[in-house]
């Protein structure tokens, strides 16, 4: 899976500056009002991107997995902050995040290197973890997220339930497979599309970069599933830690639904 | 006594709901009556522990509620809260779900007959029931733990006149069937007359009086 390097310069990066200039003349344009967002995503995803480029090359040039281990760290616990932002309404929400992220990437990196998918090495393990923690984040925010409006909008049913002496964890059944869901749907979704409505970002670089579109598309699947298994672990995980914090150990509703 | 409450306060949001309550419920037919907003819904829910007070004590058959295990005693002293409260699927899904929880099989037939309800509602899906058709379909579910005391959590609500009555006669039926003490929570006096021989009156949180049904609610 080698690949002829490609040469980008700074010139051709801020080339594409025009269309940021198209976006921020449609949000002036049409009053979006996002334009001090917009100045504030590419200011940030310049010094982000740069930042992070001169580490993983500090990582390469180490050639060391600790180093591996901690980039990866350091994204897990930004990752989970992050999620932690879109879950206000779930108690308690980070220390299950932690664990999603941290667990989901262990486990999934763990087995393709088992698997003898990617050899065990920064220049496989750097950029694939990355993409494991950043989707599994979406899915564990996107989940914890539902799981928190399922509680407000049917905490009638679930005291109903926990009133027939069903544990908690039986109550909280129907919106824990329904926060599950959505916190997976969106890559299974993209995945069933992928190739027909869009090309997913690994494999549009190793294109671009010169390599054979057989390899492209191997590796773009083979990236495919993996997410697919981190996803639903760390939605399971940050749904399965973080439902129980509505409940107390009498199985009670802690926020108890309006009379 | 049934149930006996000491001393129970509880909050919400730090506002208090129940200010040192003390009261007494006995076996048959009691309810807790009041204006809406007087507590009368939290109180129904300390008495299975749905809920827990601040401070004062919750007995059930002279014990404190807190000292059984909470599953249990819901099994046995079963509310039926106000809509919509019942799962996805059929009433028999329902009915059955609420069994297995006690690990009965219910003579499903016959749980049915005792709400009101014929045995084609069985397999009928339950967010396409009316609400009266809804209320009964709970109480059937209830009915399938076999519990000794049903909480019913204003019961009659939401229904118009006609399906409030017909409600009303199958809980009056019911008690004549099934050995079983209900506490009916309810705002309304004239149901308190005619559906409870006991009632305990709440108004902001505070008892206002206890008693006898006859004693208490006089025309």
């Amino acid at each position: 899976m080698t690949s002829p390097s490609i040469q980008v310069s700074l010139g051709d990066v801020a080339a594409t500056l025009a269309l940021v200039a198209v976006a921020v003349a449609v949000s002036f344009w049409r009053r979006a009002d996002l334009e001090e967002d917009i100045g504030i995503a590419v200011v940030r995803s310049f010094i982000q991107l740069t930042a992070i480029g001169y580490v993983i090359n500090f990582i390469f040039d180490q050639d060391s997995l600790w180093f591996v281990v901690a980039l990866i760290a350091v994204m897990v616990v930004f990752g989970a902050l992050q999620a932690r932002a879109r879950a206000k309404q779930v108690p308690g929400a980070l220390g299950p995040l932690l664990l999603a992220l941290a667990l989901a990437a262990a486990a999934t990196l763990g087995l393709v290197v088992a698997l003898g998918v990617f050899k065990p090495e920064p220049r496989y393990l750097v950029p694939v973890g990355g993409m494991v923690v950043g989707n599994s984040m979406t899915a564990a925010a996107v989940a914890l997220n539902r799981l928190g409006d399922e509680v407000t909008r049917h905490a009638r049913e679930i005291e109903a339930t926990l009133a027939l002496g069903a544990n908690s964890t039986l109550a909280a059944a129907p919106i824990v497979r329904r926060s599950l869901r959505s916190g997976m749907i969106t890559l299974v979704d993209s995945t069933k599309t992928t190739g027909l409505v869009f090309f997913p970002g690994t494999m549009v670089g190793m294109l671009l970069a010169g390599a054979d579109p057989t390899d492209a598309v191997r590796l773009q699947l083979i990236l495919l599933y993996t997410l697919l298994g981190s996803v639903a672990l760390a939605g399971l995980i940050a749904i399965t830690l973080a439902y129980r914090n509505f409940f107390t150990p009498a199985h009670q509703l802690r926020e108890q639904p309006e009379p | 006594m049934l149930f006996e409450l000491k001393r129970v306060t509880i909050e919400r949001d730090s506002k208090v709901v129940l200010q040192d309550v003390t009261a007494s419920l006995p076996n048959g037919a009691s309810c807790v009556a009041g204006p809406s907003g007087s507590g009368k819904s939290t109180l129904l829910r300390l008495l299975n522990r749905l809920t827990d007070p601040v401070s004062g004590t919750v007995r059930y058959e002279n014990g404190d509620v807190r000292e059984r295990d909470p599953l249990e005693l819901r099994r046995e002293v079963c509310l039926v809260p106000q809509l919509p409260a019942l799962l996805e699927g059929t009433v028999e899904e329902n009915i059955r779900f609420a069994a297995g929880l006690a690990g009965r099989e219910p003579e499903v037939g016959r749980l049915l007959d005792l709400a009101g309800l014929d045995a084609s509602f069985a397999a009928r899906d339950s967010g396409k029931l009316s609400v009266g058709e809804q209320q009964r379909a709970m109480l059937a579910r209830a009915l399938a733990l076999e519990p000794r005391v049903l909480l019913l959590d204003e019961p009659t609500s939401a229904l118009d006149e006609g399906a409030r009555g017909a409600v009303e006669a199958t809980l009056l039926d019911l008690r004549r069937r099934v050995r079983i003490s209900t506490v009916l929570v309810t705002h309304d006096l004239d149901q308190a007359r005619r559906m409870a021989d006991w009632v305990v009156r709440l108004e902001e949180g505070r008892v206002v009086g206890e008693g006898r049904v006859k004693e208490q609610l006089a025309v």
